[in-house]
Order: C-alpha cells, then structure tokens, then sequence
C-alpha cells in the first residue's frame, strides 16, 4: 500500500485549521475574537516548533539535504578548481593504482583457470627436484588406481613447426592425455575434442584442436577448416575442433596454440619409458568430500607401490597438491608473493593520499572556520556541518575512484595486449571483473570517509563567539607534527625513487651502446631448428651449408654466421664442464671450469663482429676427420692457462674426456646477462660438434625488414616446410634488457606515484599554513614586508621539508644505486646528470606544490583583510 | 482563562498521548482540536494536552498505520481533517490498554503499600 506523502502546506492548513476550530469554541464561551484568537495560539504552543517537527519527520528529509549539500559541494568545489584538481587527480593515481594491482591478484590468486569448477582442480606436486613431472608409465598407473580424482590428465610443452600449406610457422602447442578435455569438463567452441577412446599406442591419433585466440588470428575464425590436413613437425594431422575462447590452457605463464594427443606425438620407446621426468604436469578434479591431503596420501601410497615393482627405474615419490595453473609452488608462490607485497605497497600509497588530502581538508575547514561559525551562531547543528564537509570529501573520492578504474582498465587493456616476449605467449586474463569495480568504488567511498574525518575535531571545537569575535585563531607551533613527519617521509622516499629511476634509465641508456664483446646491430637473427622440421642428424650440416651460400648471395650481406644458439639471444645457451689436461679422474670434484658453449660455423666470428685476438677461426676443414679444436675467450685463457700467451695451441678435455686443442683467442662478452662479470667461454666448429637448432647471423647495412624477406625467401627455396623465426639481434636481446626495463618502469611508475603524493603532503601543508596565518601575513603586509618575506613566512616550514627530505631521500638513492646496478647493466649514482636532474625535479615538485598557496599569500590584500576580519 | 487552570492540570506522562489520542478515535472519527477537546473534557478537565504536540504525535501515528486521515468538514461547517482509527490501530490500543492498566495496577500496589 502506498501513502501518498504530506506536503509541508497541508500540515500547515491542517494547524490553520486547529486554530481556526479553537478561536471558534473560545468565542462561544465569550471571548471577543481578538482574545479568543490570541487564547488558540496560546493553547497550541510553538507553531514553528511543531511544522519543524513534521519537516523533519518526513522521508524526504535526508534527500532533501543530500541534495542541497550535493549542490553546495559542487558549488564550493567548482570555485576552487586547483584544490578539486589536485584532489581528485590524487585520489584517481591512488585508486587506479589499487585496482591495477588488485586485477592482477585477482588474475593470479583469485579466479585462476577459466575452467568449470576450477575450486577443485589441482596439480601434482612431486617432491625431489622434479616439481610436477613424472614419466608417463607412471602417469598412467596414477591415474588408472587412484580413487581420490575424477580422471587424471596431464600435458607438456612444446614448441613446434606447424605447417598449413603456405607458410610455416612456429608454434606452442600442449601435448595432453587423450581425456584433457574431459578432465577439465570442456566443451569445444567448434567440432569435436579428442577422447581417451581415440588413443590407440604411439603415433594414434593425429588430431589438433585449436585454440579460440589461434583459429582466430591466424585462420581468421574460418568453420571450414575442420577437417583439414596440417604438417606438426612433417608429420600429417587433422584439425577436429576449436576450443572455447576463455579456455587458455591450464598453465597461466603459456597459453597454447593448438592441442594434440600426447601419444600421437612421441614415440613408443618415450611412452614406454618409466625413468625420467618429462611430463610437465599432471591435473584433475578432486571428488567430492575429498581433500588435497587424503589424495595425495593415496597417490603417495601408489607411488610407494611402483617403487618397489620398480626399484632401478623409480625413486621416492613425495607427491603434494597445489591448486592448478601456476605449477604448484615453483611459479605461485615467487608471483603470490610479489602480487601481495604489491598490494601492500597500492594500500600504502592510498593509505598516504589519504593522509595528505586529511591536511588538506583540514587547511580548507580552516580556510572556512569564519563561514562555519557563522552557520553555527545562526543555528545549524554541527552535525549538519560535518554532514556537509563529508558529503564534499566524498564527492571528491568518488569523482576520483572513477577517474582511477577507467585509467586503470584501460592500463590493464594496454598491459593484455603487451606481450613482452613474443616467443612465449602468456595467458593472464587481467580484465577487471565485477570485484574490481567494486573493490575500487568501495575504496573510494572509504578513503573518502578517511580524509573527511579529518577535520571533524577542528569543526566539533569550533567557537563560535570566538572566531567572529577575533578571527581565525592563529596558533602555529613550532613542533613538528606528525602529518609533517609524514609529508617529511614521503618527500624522501618520492626522491629515493626518483633518483632510482634516473640512475636506471642512465644505466639502461648506456648499456643500449655498450661493449658486449660482439657487435648486436646490424644483425639479424633467423632461427630455425632443422630436427623440428624432420632431418635426421645426417642431414643437418650439408642443410646448414647450404642456408648459409643461400644467404650469402643475397645483395647488401657483408657476412653470414650461424650457431647453436648467439649470445644474449635468449635461446638459452649452455654450459659443459671441462678438465685441465692434467686430469685423469674425470669426476665432478675435478671439474676446471663450466664455460659457455657455443657451436659455430667458420664466419662466425665475423659476423657478431666478435674481434680475434689470437691464433685463428675455425674452416670447413675442421670436420669429424680433423683433430678436435676450439676457439676460447680471454677469461676462458686466462683462467685455465694463466695467460693468454700461454694457451694458444694447449689442450683442454672436454666432459667426456676428449682432448681439445686451443686454436685462437676471441675477445671476452657479455654471454648471459649484460650484468654479469667476464666468464669465460669456448667455440666448438659445427661439424664436430653438431647442432640441429641453427640461428643463422646475417650482417648487413641494408632495411632489416626488407632483408628479412629475402632470408625468408632464401630459406623457403631450400626447404618450403623449413619454419624460420626472424628478428634483429638487438630485438633478440630485448629479454634481457626486459629486467632492467622493468626495473626502470616500475621505479618511473613508483616514482611518479610518489611526486604526485609529495605534491599533494607539500600542498596541503602549504595551503593550511597560508589560510592559518592569513592575519599575521596581512600584518606583515601592511608593515611593509616584501613579497620575498611573506612567502619565506607562508611557505618557509613547507620549503624545509622538501629540502629535507630531498636531501634524505638523494642520499638514499645514491646508497640504493649499488643495488641497482645488479639489475641493470652500468647503473651508477655517481652521474652529475643524475644529481642535477633530482635537484631539478624535487625543486620543480616543489615550485606546482607550492604556486597555489604562493598566489594566495601573495594576493593578500592587507586592508581588506583586517577590515574582514 | 485557560491560562491559569493550566498549571494545576496534570503534565502527560511520557508515551500517554499516542494512547489517549487512539482512544479518543475509538467511536468516531475526529479532527486534530476535537481530539485535544475530548482528552480534556473526558479527563474532566485534569490531562494538559498541547496543542502544538498534538499533531506531531497525529503524524507519527498515521505513520505507523493506526490511524487515517481524511480532509472534511466539521460541525461547524470549517474544513478539517479528521482522524480515524485503523483495524491495527484498534489492535493496538488493545494492547496498550492492556498494558497501560498492569502498570497503573502495579505502581497503585506500591503506592498503597508505602501508605499503609
């Protein structure tokens, strides 16, 4: 039932009325209409009192008021753009940066597979070492007895040639048992899955299914490819399905191109194999009422079964679960700890926007103690007061909570569709869902009640008799206080990261142009694994032969090298163990060194633009009927002969014994991190020590992209299913900057966070000082102070802060540089430049901080003033 | 005149006024001074009803649902609105009834006995 509500007006004639009756009865008794009249209103009492009482009854009341302070609070705001600007932009910086960070937990810890009931999905861990892997016998009897899953599946990593007929490609596929798709409770987008009923042994089962994203972009989303005949490797498959487009595999860090059956792909003697331990990792559904702790019990128990049946094959299983899609612990618990410690560091910087928009607020209360004891004498409650101050706090927090998530997700968009390294495509879903939204207005609305709070002291001891009287109380202590100490605080840390992110990005500069032993630019890189594209081990080096001429003819190409895998191209080259000749017991205790081992072709050298210092390259005729050779670098010499003098035409053993002979001398690199010290390092010739992954160096002045095409082409004359990866060696190099540019971001990112804090801590110490001694800055005006001495007055506590705790927060940062320097390559602190650039900037932090307050003190008009107050 | 026979009526007990103001509607609908009247001409003349507190109390009860209002015309041809009890006002003066008189009861026992 709905009553229609009173209006105001009706209440009144209904009291109209009253006194109307009343006058009536008492003129009935006598009263003359005047006294009768007068008598009623007696009678009613306080006619005002009581239409207050109903207003104040009614409903709409508390409307009615959220709409006039709404009006009131954009009013204000809109007078004081500065003050709105500064505050919003804060609060959106602080909030978008907490939903940021909390997408990506949410991404991480939260939601972590698009699967159907991904609560009660988990992942094998084996202790030992080993992480998840187990051979796939042994897979087979985990999932063939135990009674604690619904179904087992497990799957591995691989990246592979795919060929669809016009060009060949590199992919990453997931080799999965035969009931993946099942396990996870998966429908297909498209067509069909595979089941365990299609596995019939070693090579059964040819079939792909795509990925959404990969049918997507590279087969344009077209349905009448199901049924087509693609190459994997040279071997031929069907494509019978699509999976769903959220489905992204079961391993966040690599999303999948395609899928095939894990017995279609290896052969009988892998799948037959008990020792060993490739398998990736193993994954299923826990049945209902069953917990992580009595299944893996029970696995423990098969895994105690299997070893005795195969004591030489299998050791002691430690098997634990840990929820899926992080690989148990190995990557989980590095990337849940970072997320949280990011968190914690997004809740801090919130916590500390808080605080300074809190003085702020409080500096404005001030500024408006003369309007709120007026309000007050002429009767508001405070309550009212506060209602107001808080209605205009959270007007501003709102505004900027919405500001920050629109940054925010259209940071996470940008940050999807960033793939750092385009070899490995990742697979985090980073959008931000309902929580997110919710998280960041909840935030808002609390961080808006936060730094409203504030001033609630200040207006709750408000006197009225006492500000009208004599003005806004000027009482400024010379203690510093504690929302100082705060500002003090973040002003150092803001010029800790500044000079952090300038020392980074100097580093970084420099190590973009620095000496690496071998010369990045003008090379490309083209890489092509010849075992992936179907030659036996026979074939590789006439292939490599070959390629290499293809490409020497090409027009512009000063010099083609190939090898196993270049330096600092984040192929991930290895190390091998090698003994002095002295040695005769080839055993680990006697091990002279573990160099970097690369296996080269005989323009090598030239063609990384790696200088010989002595003896020569390799020839052609360094080949299995020559005597074994190699080429070492300084370290590599000095270490092992005492002098490089010394070692040329010396021998070494290799791991298994084999007597190398020490041919030249190539200069010292840089070979797995631009960090690390001098290591050293040694060449063995192609055709003695073969290597079926072929990265093929091509030096030359002309457009890389334009060259790019014509390797392209040169490759695919000689092989049309031969898959080539191109890239310039710089771009190859890109990963192992990726740290230190991350490094220096970030900094840039927590550096900027920080000015913004510092602007806002500086601000509103600042404003509140001028709008606190407005009076004593008027009187100093009228006596005659220059502007010089009213600002060094209005702004001197402010300005030794920020000199304070810049100099505190620079002192750090050169402290800091030595930490630095182990992420990115030649960072130092002792740089001029840098210096002068923190100075600078914490002066011009300094100077937007400061302007508004500036003005103001500055604009003081003394006559007024001390007519006003 | 009223004036000074004011200070010798009784103060209405907190809480009082919704219960008598209920009571008065119980045969017939009134109107806000016709209540005010019979409260003091049925309490002979004892109860000191406000005016002004009348009608924040009528506001509050039709609030409540026990009582309806309607706009009409009095006996003296003046419109007014008049005041009517409601099926769960009814209920409740029941109940207030009720628990009215146990307190009255109650507090006359104590009396009593502290007389004798």
């Amino acid at each position: 039932m709905f009553r229609r509500k009173r209006s105001a007006s009706d209440f009144n004639a209904e009291i109209e009325a009253h006194i109307r009756l009343e006058t009536e009865r008492l003129k009935e008794q006598g009263l003359s209409e005047e006294n009768a009249r007068a008598a009623a209103r007696r009678a009613f009492g306080n006619v005002t009192q009581a239409q207050e009482q109903f207003y104040d009854s009614g409903r709409w009341l508390w409307f009615d008021h959220l709409s006039k302070d709404l009006r009131f609070a954009f009013r204000t705001l809109r007078k004081s753009p500065g003050f709105t600007f500064v505050t919003v932009a804060t609060l959106a910086v602080a909030i978008g940066a907490n939903a940021v960070v909390f997408s990506a937990l949410n991404a991480f810890l939260l939601r972590p597979l698009n699967v159907p009931q991904s609560e009660s999905l988990y992942g094998l861990q084996l202790g030992g070492g080993h992480h998840g892997a187990l051979s796939y016998p042994t897979y087979v009897d985990f999932r063939d007895r135990n009674r604690s899953f619904d179904g087992l599946a497990v799957y591995q990593m691989t990246r592979v040639g795919l060929d669809t007929g016009k060009n060949p490609t590199r992919a990453w596929l997931y080799e999965v048992s035969g009931n993946y798709f099942d396990v996870l409770k998966l429908q297909p987008h498209l067509g069909r899955f595979f089941h365990s009923s299609d596995e019939h042994g070693a090579g059964s089962a040819p079939y792909i299914v795509l990925s959404y994203a990969y049918w997507h972009g590279h087969f344009q989303g077209d349905a009448r490819l199901l049924g087509r005949r693609v190459d994997v490797n040279k071997r031929p498959y069907t494509i019978i399905g699509v999976a769903p487009p959220e489905f992204r595999g079961t391993f966040l860090l690599l999303s999948p191109d395609f899928f095939v059956p894990m017995v279609s792909f290896e052969d009988q003697e892998t799948l037959n194999r008990r020792a060993g331990w490739w398998i990736f990792e193993t994954i299923g559904h826990l049945k209902q009422g069953v917990t992580p702790g009595q299944a893996a019990a029970e696995l423990n128990a098969i895994g105690d079964d299997l070893q005795k049946t195969y004591p030489k094959e299998m050791g002691k299983m430690n098997v634990s679960l840990a929820r899926a899609g992080l690989y148990g612990d190995t990557f989980g618990r590095p990337i849940r700890g970072f997320v949280a410690a990011l968190m914690l560091l997004a809740g801090l910087i919130l916590l500390a926007a808080c605080a300074n928009l809190g003085s702020l607020f409080a500096a404005r209360a001030a500024d408006r103690s003369r309007e709120i004891a007026v309000r007050l004498a002429l009767g508001s409650s405070r309550m009212r007061i506060l209602r107001q101050l808080f209605t205009e706090a959270l007007v501003i927090s709102l505004t900027g909570g919405a500001v920050g998530i629109l940054g925010g997700a259209m940071l996470l968009r940008r940050l999807m569709a960033w793939n750092p390294f385009p070899q490995f495509p990742t697979n985090v879903p980073l959008h931000p869902d309902a929580n997110v939204y919710i998280l960041a207005a909840l935030l808002a609305f609390v961080s808006g009640i936060l730094f409203g709070a504030v001033p609630v002291k200040q207006v709750l001891h408000t006197d009225p008799y006492e500000i009208v009287k004599s003005g806004s109380v000027t009482k400024v202590g010379r203690r510093i206080t504690f929302r100082e100490a705060l500002v003090a605080v973040q002003i150092a840390i803001c010029a800790l990261l500044v000079t952090s992110s300038m020392v980074a990005v100097r580093g970084l500069m420099r190590s973009l142009h620095s000496d690496f032993g071998f010369a990045p630019r003008e090379v490309i890189l083209a890489d092509t694994d010849l075992a992936m594209a179907g030659y036996p081990d026979a074939a590789v080096p006439p292939m490599q032969k070959r390629m290499i001429a293809a490409i020497e003819t090409i027009p512009g190409v000063t010099a083609v090298g190939l090898a196993n895998c270049p330096p600092l191209a984040g192929c991930g080259a290895s190390r091998t163990s090698i003994f002095t000749d002295e040695t005769s017991d080839l055993t680990p205790a006697n091990v002279a060194a573990s160099p970097m081992t690369y296996q080269i072709s005989p323009e090598f050298f030239v063609a990384a633009g790696t200088p010989l210092l002595a003896g020569r390259a390799f020839t052609w005729h360094d080949d299995k009927n020559a005597p074994r050779v190699a080429v070492v670098n300084e370290t590599f010499a000095r270490r092992i002969f005492g002098s490089q003098a010394n070692a040329l035409g010396r021998y070494y053993k290799s791991w298994n014994g084999t007597r190398m002979q020490v041919v030249g001398i190539v200069k010292d690199g840089k070979y797995a991190s631009l960090t690390e010290e001098p290591q050293p390092a040694m060449f063995y010739p192609l055709l003695q020590s073969p290597s079926s992954q072929s990265f093929l160096m091509v030096r030359s002045e002309s457009d890389p992209r334009r060259l790019a095409g014509a390797i392209r082409r040169g490759v695919r004359d000689l092989d049309a299913g031969l898959p080539v990866f191109i890239q310039t060696w710089p771009e190859a190099m890109d990963f192992f900057l990726f740290g230190s540019r991350m490094a220096t971001a970030s900094l840039a990112v927590l550096g900027a966070l920080g000015a913004i804090l510092s602007i806002t801590g500086i601000f509103g110490i600042s404003a509140y000082s001028v709008s606190k001694r407005l009076r004593e800055l008027g009187i100093r005006m009228a006596l005659g102070a220059q502007s010089k001495e009213v600002l060094g007055a209005a702004l001197g506590r402010a300005i030794r802060l920020l000199a304070f705790g810049s100099a505190a927060g620079l002192l750090l940062g050169i402290l800091a540089g030595r930490v630095l320097a182990s992420i990115v390559y030649q960072a130092t602190s002792r740089d001029p430049l840098v210096l002068t650039g923190v100075v600078l900037t914490m002066a011009l932090l300094g100077l937007m901080a400061t302007w508004i307050p500036a003005q103001r003190a500055l604009s003081i008009d003394p006559a007024r003033l001390l007519r006003e107050e | 005149m009223s004036t000074q026979e004011d200070k010798e009526r009784l103060e209405l007990l907190q809480g009082t006024l919704d219960l008598l103001i209920l009571r008065t509607l119980i045969f017939r609908p009134q109107h806000g001074q016709g209540i005010a009247r019979a409260i003091r001409q049925t309490s002979e003349e004892e109860l000191l009803v406000e005016h002004g507190a009348l009608y924040p109390a009528l506001q509050r009860l039709e609030g409540r649902g026990w009582i309806s209002a309607k706009w009409g015309t009095s006996s003296h041809n003046r419109k007014a609105r008049f005041y009517s009890l409601t099926t769960a006002g009814r209920k409740q003066l029941g109940k207030e009834t009720t628990k009215w008189k146990r307190l009255a009861t109650a507090i006359g026992r104590i009396l009593e006995s502290a007389g004798s």
